[in-house]
């Protein structure tokens, strides 16, 4: 027998950094802005995404969502009360999404029948799922995918984002960042949530952005609560300035 | 917590570059992986055994070599390993260093095969790109 070495050099996520890079293309195309939300489980990402939906489309601002999460469509059902878009993706146990689910969620999206009369602003009674209508990206100003609750997984996934946009509440201590470096590290902004339960929690704000910036020096930060309203401006002002810029001849 | 995904993943690559070598056997796969990269030695050891069972990669050895976060710094111009993940400054000035230039690699950098001597070995090396022979 012989010994032989064989150079691969070969990424192990190669297939899922293609697929990223193909949708990466078709947002960028589409003058979509598209932000994967990631945080621990229960940290406020649908909160903080209602809060958003609702406030975009209050502004005449076009934004969908695309909800991941193990299992239920509770999460798709919170949100489509905000009146926009919303589809859930059910990973059945894996715990992350992956540029394969995200693309093939958007083709079964754009495929499917459009809404019958001039219903679609009204929010559909159960599952965004099983009452779908069709959308197109390029129909879109900003597109959020929520991501499955993990801040572990989701570092090693590429989805395609513009923006990554790492979540931590106020209830789950300072040291985040320094737990989970990979993730935070990974971040292009940071989002503090539930801030008004900061001083029940007794909660070192100080310490937070210190820890932020340690793990990723010069990340932006909002201070938000979804509850009352605080720091939403500032975060949905920040998206606007991210958004690509359109055409000004598009009504 | 996704290492028996990435797991999957190894084999399923490993098996086709594998397959421009018929007759041989993978005896060790090389990883390289960077410290950020989300993924834990042991458990991807454990993952691995259960990924190749019953595969023609049954027995192969996983070979992980870490490699540590690299970051880039401006006013040193340099670019230097962190010995610590928890803080991302220079170790030659202390100054936050955001530029990362290594560390998130997760990569298959090469698969050591055996396989039988003579005629058919030496008619199958001829058309195989990028290799050395031990």
């Amino acid at each position: 027998m012989t010994t032989r070495i064989v150079e691969l050099r070969r990424g192990v996520l190669k297939k899922n950094d293609e697929l990223a890079a193909l949708l990466r293309a078709r947002f960028s195309a589409a003058r979509v802005l598209v932000l994967n939300l990631v945080s621990s489980p229960g940290a406020g990402k649908t909160a903080l995404l209602q809060a958003a939906l609702t406030q975009l489309r209050a502004r005449g601002l076009r934004a969908a969502a695309l909800v991941g999460d193990l299992e239920t469509d509770n999460d798709a059902r919170r949100l489509a009360l905000s009146g926009a878009p919303v589809r859930q993706i059910n990973t059945h146990g894996v715990c992350h999404l992956d540029a394969e689910m995200v693309g093939k969620h958007l083709d079964a999206w754009a495929a499917a029948a459009p809404a019958p009369g001039p219903a679609a602003s009204e929010p559909p009674a159960s599952a965004a799922n099983r009452a779908p209508t069709a959308l197109q990206l390029a129909a879109l100003d900003f597109l959020f995918i929520e991501n499955v609750g993990n801040l572990v997984c989701p570092s090693s996934y590429d989805l395609g984002e513009t923006l990554r946009v790492v979540l931590m509440s106020v209830t789950e201590g300072e040291d985040k960042p320094l737990k989970y470096p990979g993730l935070f590290n990974s971040a292009d902004a940071a989002v503090l949530t539930k801030i008004d339960l900061a001083q029940p929690c007794a909660f070192d704000r100080a310490l937070a952005l210190r820890n932020l910036a340690e793990v990723r020096p010069g990340i932006p930060v909002f201070e938000t609560s979804a509850k009352t309203g605080a720091g939403i401006d500032a975060w949905l002002a920040y998206l606007a300035a991210a958004r690509p810029a359109r055409e000004a001849a598009r009504a | 917590m996704h290492e028996l995904s990435i797991a999957a993943s190894i084999v399923d690559a490993v098996t086709e570059s594998a397959a421009a070598y018929p007759g041989a056997r993978v005896t060790a796969v090389r990883l390289r992986v960077g410290a950020l990269a989300a993924v834990v030695e042991d458990s991807l050891q454990f993952c691995w055994e259960i990924a190749t069972q019953d595969t023609p990669l049954a027995g192969a050895a996983l070979v992980v070599r870490t490699l540590p976060a690299v970051v880039h710094c401006g006013v040193c111009n340099a670019d230097s390993a962190l010995d610590t993940v928890q803080s991302f400054r220079c170790p030659l000035c202390g100054r936050p260093a955001a530029d990362l230039r290594q560390g998130r690699e997760l990569e298959i950098e090469s698969i050591e095969l055996e396989e039988p001597e003579g005629e058919l070995a030496g008619a199958l090396a001829q058309n195989q790109p990028q290799e050395e022979r031990l």
